[in-house]
């Protein structure tokens, strides 16, 4: 079972919130897009339920 | 710009918002040699804000309110209760909603006139440390990346800062601690009365945990936002929003979208050690905001003043040390942090209220003044005197503020 982290881009609007609540500093704010790392990330959740805009999900493949 | 890359610097501040720009513009009147980095390509844009401003954080800014920016004078705020009761504040100070696209490249002219040099689209990727001191930046820009020393760093990197992580101090929000912000820009409203009041509603189906406003911009014109607890389950802050909006066409029904924001807003307790040995941190990135109304601009704005008086201090002592940073958060503490922690109670203790509470609390309300001055962090006696009239309330009110 693979797990990630999937980001929409239409819903997107590189607010930059979910990098504040993500405990591990496994997200960044580029300019027009969210950058997550696999490597850092432990699939909290924190992001997805603190998106404004829905965007951000933990998928469980 | 490369050559001013190549330089070394008294100061580098990361971050040009309010904050970031206002330390920039007073490290530099200071006659410290000052570097500002801005990520993005371009200063203020896009906004995070619902852009309400107080006429008192202007004075403690050393701005003068320039026509320029003032978009739309407010003199206070309308409570919405979840039936639609209506409480009418009147503020005996005014206030505007600004513009913060010209707002803030306003406040970074001015830091450059001062003679502080700022480059955009430079984004920091890490800090430089020598003997557990942040010595400078990593900065990554088009004309390459570049290693840039300073004898101190000033993290203003807002709500996604990344500076302070960087140089290990732990900036995360918790999720309880940050709200989760949506909002529209919006024209052909038919904003209800007074039109020269911010229009706030609560509700546990309008907005858990917080509320929707309506910020004037003019006539017809307002940022229509909502700001949500950010651990909330059911729903996203856009989702409320729009419900917010078509439940209530008589606002709505012509109006028309120009801009949508989003953003993280801290509204929990500002960093308790924001400093580190070669490194002062402020505004959003310290989570210096008010918890009630999520302002930051004000306190950013006033951090940058202060964090400005210390770091002339080290840079001239040559000691950028712990030990002489500590001095900023000491006097913001005193200044600010204080009251922002009293605030945050009373945020916590209007998270508790239920829409029954609300209800009643609209009906009771007889001195607004009180009410401004408690969500304030003031006058919190006289106000738990006053909630003897709702004992359900007062008993949570006690639990957070007795």
């Amino acid at each position: 079972m693979t797990k990630q982290v999937v980001i929409d881009k239409t819903k997107c609007m590189y607010c930059g919130g979910c990098t504040a609540v993500c405990p591990v500093n496994a997200l960044e704010l580029k300019e027009t897009y969210i950058e997550w790392d696999p490597e850092k990330c432990i699939y909290c959740g924190a992001c997805e339920r603190f998106c404004p805009a829905g965007a951000i999900k933990v998928v469980k493949e | 710009m490369k050559k001013w890359l190549q330089e070394e610097y008294d100061v580098i501040v990361v971050g040009a918002g309010p904050a970031g720009s206002t330390v920039a513009r007073e490290c530099a009147k200071r006659g410290l040699k000052t570097l500002a980095l801005e990520k993005r390509q371009e200063v203020g844009v896009p906004k995070r804000c619902g852009e309400g401003l107080g006429e008192g954080w202007c004075k403690i800014a050393g701005i003068t309110p320039d026509p320029k920016w003032t978009r739309y004078e407010m003199h206070g705020a309308t409570l919405w209760s979840p039936t639609g009761k209506k409480v009418v504040i009147p503020t005996p100070t005014k206030g505007w909603i600004i513009e913060r696209r010209v707002f803030d490249k306003w406040l970074a002219e001015e830091a450059v006139r001062a003679g502080a040099r700022m480059i955009t689209k430079a984004r920091v990727t890490g800090v430089i440390k020598e003997e557990d001191t942040v010595k400078g930046v990593i900065v990554e820009t088009p004309d390459g990346v570049f290693e840039v020393m300073a004898k101190m760093v000033i993290a203003a990197d807002g709500v996604d800062s990344k500076t302070a992580k960087y140089a290990g101090v732990n900036t995360v929000n918790p999720a309880t601690e940050i709200d989760s912000g949506y909002q529209y820009e919006m024209v052909g409203l038919n904003i209800p009365e007074p039109k020269d009041m911010i229009h706030l509603y609560f509700g546990w189906d309008v907005a858990p945990r917080g509320y929707v406003w309506i910020f004037p911009k003019g006539e017809d014109h307002a940022n229509v936002g909502i700001g949500i607890g950010g651990y909330v389950d059911e729903g996203t802050s856009k989702e409320y929003l729009d419900k917010f909006i078509q439940a209530n066409p008589e606002i709505f029904k012509d109006a028309g979208i120009v801009e949508t924001n989003a953003g993280g807003i801290p509204v929990g307790a500002p960093l308790k050690k924001p400093y580190a040995n070669g490194l002062i941190i402020i505004g959003d990135a310290a989570h210096m905001v008010n918890p009630i109304h999520g302002g930051g601009i004000g306190t950013g704005m006033e951090a940058g003043i202060l964090a400005a008086e210390i770091a002339e201090k080290a840079v001239k002592a040559k000691d950028v040390s712990e030990n002489v940073l500590k001095e900023f958060a000491e006097k913001w503490y005193e200044k600010r942090g204080n009251q922002l922690l009293q605030v945050l109670k009373v945020r916590k203790f209007f998270e508790e209220l239920n829409d029954n509470d609300l209800e009643k609390f609209a009906d009771i309300l007889d001195d607004k003044q009180l009410l401004l001055d408690f969500a304030d962090g003031k006058r919190t006696a006289a106000f738990l005197k006053f909630l003897a009239k709702a004992p359900k309330i007062a008993l949570k009110a006690a639990k957070h503020l007795a």
